[in-house]
C-alpha cells in the first residue's frame, strides 16, 4: 500500500494513487493529487469535481460521461456540455482522472 | 505517468528486429487479499506455491485433454512467431507466441514427461522457480487471448488456452491480476464490471430517454426490470457509462422502438462481459453466466439478445448453453437450465447477437434508414477477435464477418475494407483485449495496437477512412485511448449501432 503526505498528514492510496479511504478526501488532498497528475485546478475544474462528489454521494458511483457532460452543460452553458470541454480540463480522460482528484474509486471494467 | 509514445510504423510490415528483455518486468498489478478472497482464491502467494502450482497444472492437464495436446504437439516451426500484435509492437522475443507458451511448456516437460524428469537440460525443461513464476505473471499478461497466432498454427494449437491455464494456476496460488480479479468481484457483488448500482443505472437510462426525446422528438424507452418483456438485453456495462459505447446502446433502443419489440434490461444482471473467460477459470465463468439465467427466469423473457461485446459473444455463443441453459445442451439434471430452455422461444436463435437481430429486421424490410445521415463518415470495420475467431452469427460459417458489414452498408453509403491480411479471421487484436484493458498496462496497450494502427493509417491515407466501426466494448475503449497517441481523433471509433442510430427513421415505416 502506498501513502501520500499532505499538510503533515498521511493518507493511504492504492498503487495508482487513488485514495483508499474515501472519507480521507479534502480540498488539500485534491490539490495534491491534481499536481501529481499535472492538472492545475481552476474554478472550472472544481465545478466538475464538486458535481462528481455530489453524484457519488447519491449513487455510490461516478456518473456516466454523458450524465456528467449534461450536468455541466446545464450549469455552465451548452458550449461546455461536451466531452471535448472535459478532456480539456482532464486530459487523461474525465472519467478516471477527475475521479482520482475527487477522491472517488476508479471506474473499472471496459471503460 | 511517463509520457506515452507510439512506436514508429514499420516501413515494410515484416518480422521486427528482436529486443530481448524489452518487456521484462513484474507484470500488471497483483490482486490484493480482499479481492482474491472474495473469489475463493488464496489471499496472497501461498508458502507452498511450487507444489500447489504443479498440482494445479496436473489437475488442468487431466481435465483438459486439449491442454496436454498443446503442450506436446508444438514442433517450434515458427509459423506463429510474427503473428502476434504484442510481439510486433514490443519486439520482445518472449512475446512470440511459441516462446510465450514455452514458458509453460518447459515446466510441463520437467514435471510431466520422462525425458524432462531425467535429462531436463537436454530437452529444455525448467524447474518452476520464483523467477519462472514471475515470468508467467509478466508474459501471460502480455497475451490478449486473441488467437490470431492459432489461425496460422499448422497443428491448431489454441495458444489462448495456454495463457488461460497459466492465469488459472497463478490465481490458484494467490498470484492473480488486480484488474480481472477486482472486476469479477464487482460482478458478484453489484451485478456488473463497473460496480454500477441499480439506482444509478435507472437514473442514467432516464437521462438517455430525455436526450433521445430532445434529439428526435420521440419517446424511445430504456426499460429496466420489466417482468414479462419479450427480450432481455445483456450488454456490456460500458454501454451505460462510457463514450462512444452509449451511442450504440441508443442504437439498440431505437431498433427495438422502431419494431415495437418489448424489451428490458436487468439491474441485477447488467453485464455481458464475463472475465471468467480471461482468467481461464470455469467456476467463475459459470458463476458470472448464472446471473443472466437468474435474471431471465425472474423476468420471464422469451429471448436473450447480447449487445456489442466481443468476448461476451464468444461466451454466449459457445458456452452459455452448457453453462446456463441459454441454448440447448445443458445437463438434463440441471433443473434451472431446463426450466429456462422451456421458457425461451425456440423460433429464434438463443442467444441472439444484436447484429443478427438488427440485420434480420433489415432483411425483412422492417427498418428504414436515411443513409445520408452517415455521409460524413468513410467507414471501415475492425473485426473483434473473439467474435471473428470464437463465434459465428446468422447460423452459417462466416456470418460473423458478413452481418456487421451488411448492417453498415445498409445504413451508410461509404464503406471500405482494410488490408485483408488484417481482417476477418486474420484480424489483429485492438491491443487491449483478454483482461489487459488497464492503465497499468498502458505501455503494452499502445505497442500492441501498432499493427492495427498501421493498416488504419493506410486506409485513411489511401481511401480517406475517418470512422472505425467495431462491435466490442474493449475495442471501443482501447481505440479511444490509444488512437490519439497515433495521431488519430479519439472520436473516430464507434459502434456499428451508433451508425444505425444515426440513420434509423423512427415513427414512420
Amino acid at each position: 500500500m502506498s501513502t501520500i503526505e499532505v499538510a503533515g498528514k498521511t493518507y493511504e492510496t492504492d498503487e495508482e494513487g487513488y485514495l483508499v479511504n474515501l472519507s480521507d478526501w479534502n480540498k488539500d488532498v485534491a490539490e495534491y493529487i491534481a499536481k501529481t497528475e499535472n492538472v492545475e485546478m481552476t474554478e472550472q475544474h472544481w465545478e466538475v469535481i464538486n458535481f462528481l462528489r455530489e453524484y457519488f454521494e447519491e449513487y455510490q458511483i461516478a456518473p456516466a460521461v454523458r450524465v456528467l457532460t449534461k450536468a455541466i452543460g446545464k450549469k455552465l452553458g451548452a458550449d461546455k456540455g461536451n466531452s471535448e470541454y472535459l478532456y480539456g480540463l482532464f486530459p487523461y480522460g474525465p472519467g478516471k482522472q477527475a475521479c482520482k482528484i475527487a477522491g472517488l474509486p476508479k471506474p473499472t471494467g471496459c471503460v | 505517468m511517463a509520457e506515452l509514445t507510439a512506436p514508429a510504423y514499420r516501413v515494410i510490415p515484416i518480422v521486427p528486429a528482436l529486443k530481448p528483455g524489452a518487456m521484462e518486468g513484474s507484470g500488471p498489478f497483483v490482486s490484493n487479499e480482499k479481492m482474491n478472497e472474495a473469489l475463493g482464491f488464496p489471499g496472497k502467494l501461498v508458502d507452498d506455491w511450487h507444489d500447489k502450482a504443479i498440482a494445479k497444472m496436473g489437475d488442468l492437464l487431466g481435465k483438459y485433454r486439449s491442454l496436454k495436446v498443446y503442450m506436446d504437439a508444438c514442433v517450434h516451426c515458427g509459423a506463429c512467431s510474427d503473428k502476434c500484435h504484442y510481439f510486433i509492437g514490443t519486439q520482445d522475443p518472449k512475446n512470440m507466441p511459441v516462446a510465450r507458451q514455452d514458458l509453460m511448456r518447459s515446466v510441463y516437460r520437467r514435471y510431466f514427461t520422462w525425458p524432462g524428469k531425467l535429462f531436463p537440460k537436454l530437452v529444455g525443461a525448467r524447474d518452476l522457480t520464483r523467477e519462472v513464476l514471475d515470468e508467467w505473471h509478466n508474459y501471460y499478461h502480455q497475451c490478449s487471448e486473441c488467437r490470431r497466432c492459432s489461425v496460422f498454427c499448422p497443428y491448431g494449437i489454441d495458444t489462448a488456452e495456454v495463457t488461460m491455464a497459466a492465469r488459472d494456476i497463478l490465481d490458484s496460488v494467490g498470484y492473480g491480476q488486480k484488474y480481472d480479479i477486482e472486476i469479477i468481484g464487482k460482478v458478484h457483488k453489484i451485478g456488473n464490471n463497473l460496480g454500477l448500482p441499480g439506482p444509478a443505472l435507472i437514473d442514467t437510462m432516464e437521462g438517455l430517454e430525455e436526450d433521445v426525446k430532445e434529439a428526435t422528438g420521440i419517446d424511445v424507452r430504456f426499460p429496466i426490470d420489466v417482468k414479462g418483456a419479450e427480450v432481455l438485453l445483456i450488454t456490456p456495462s460500458a454501454d451505460f457509462f462510457a463514450e462512444p459505447h452509449i451511442d450504440s446502446l441508443i442504437g439498440y433502443a431505437k431498433v427495438f422502438h422502431a419494431t415495437g419489440t418489448s424489451w428490458t434490461l436487468s439491474s441485477m444482471s447488467s453485464e455481458a462481459a464475463n472475465f471468467g473467460l480471461f482468467i481461464g477459470n470455469y467456476e467463475q465463468l459459470r458463476k458470472v453466466a448464472l446471473r443472466i439465467r437468474q435474471a431471465a427466469l425472474d423476468l420471464g423473457v422469451k429471448r436473450i439478445i447480447v449487445g456489442e461485446c466481443g468476448h461476451a459473444w464468444r461466451v454466449a455463443y459457445s458456452f452459455w448453453n452448457t453453462l446456463s441453459g441459454v441454448g440447448e445442451g445443458a445437463d438434463p439434471d440441471d433443473k434451472f437450465a431446463q426450466m429456462l430452455q422451456k421458457q425461451l422461444d425456440h423460433r429464434y436463435r438463443q442467444p441472439t447477437h444484436i447484429c443478427e437481430f438488427t440485420w434480420d429486421l433489415i432483411e425483412r424490410g422492417a427498418l428504414t434508414f436515411d443513409k445520408e445521415a452517415n455521409d460524413k463518415h468513410i467507414i471501415t470495420f475492425h473485426d473483434s477477435c473473439n467474435v471473428a475467431r470464437g463465434s459465428s452469427m446468422g447460423g452459417y460459417p462466416g456470418g460473423q464477418f458478413d452481418i456487421p458489414r451488411n448492417i453498415i452498408k445498409a445504413v451508410a453509403n461509404h464503406f471500405v475494407e482494410m488490408d485483408p491480411d488484417t481482417t476477418h479471421e486474420k484480424t489483429f487484436c485492438c491491443g487491449g483485449g483478454g483482461g489487459l484493458l488497464t492503465d497499468d498496462l498502458m505501455d503494452l496497450r499502445v505497442k500492441g495496437a501498432l499493427p492495427r494502427m498501421e493498416v488504419l493509417q493506410q486506409a485513411a491515407d489511401q481511401q480517406g477512412v475517418n470512422f472505425l466501426a467495431v462491435i466490442c466494448a474493449i475495442c471501443k475503449t482501447q481505440f479511444s485511448k490509444v488512437m490519439p497517441i497515433y495521431g488519430f481523433d479519439r472520436k473516430m471509433v464507434g459502434g456499428v449501432h451508433q451508425l444505425v442510430s444515426n440513420a434509423i427513421k423512427l415513427g414512420e415505416k
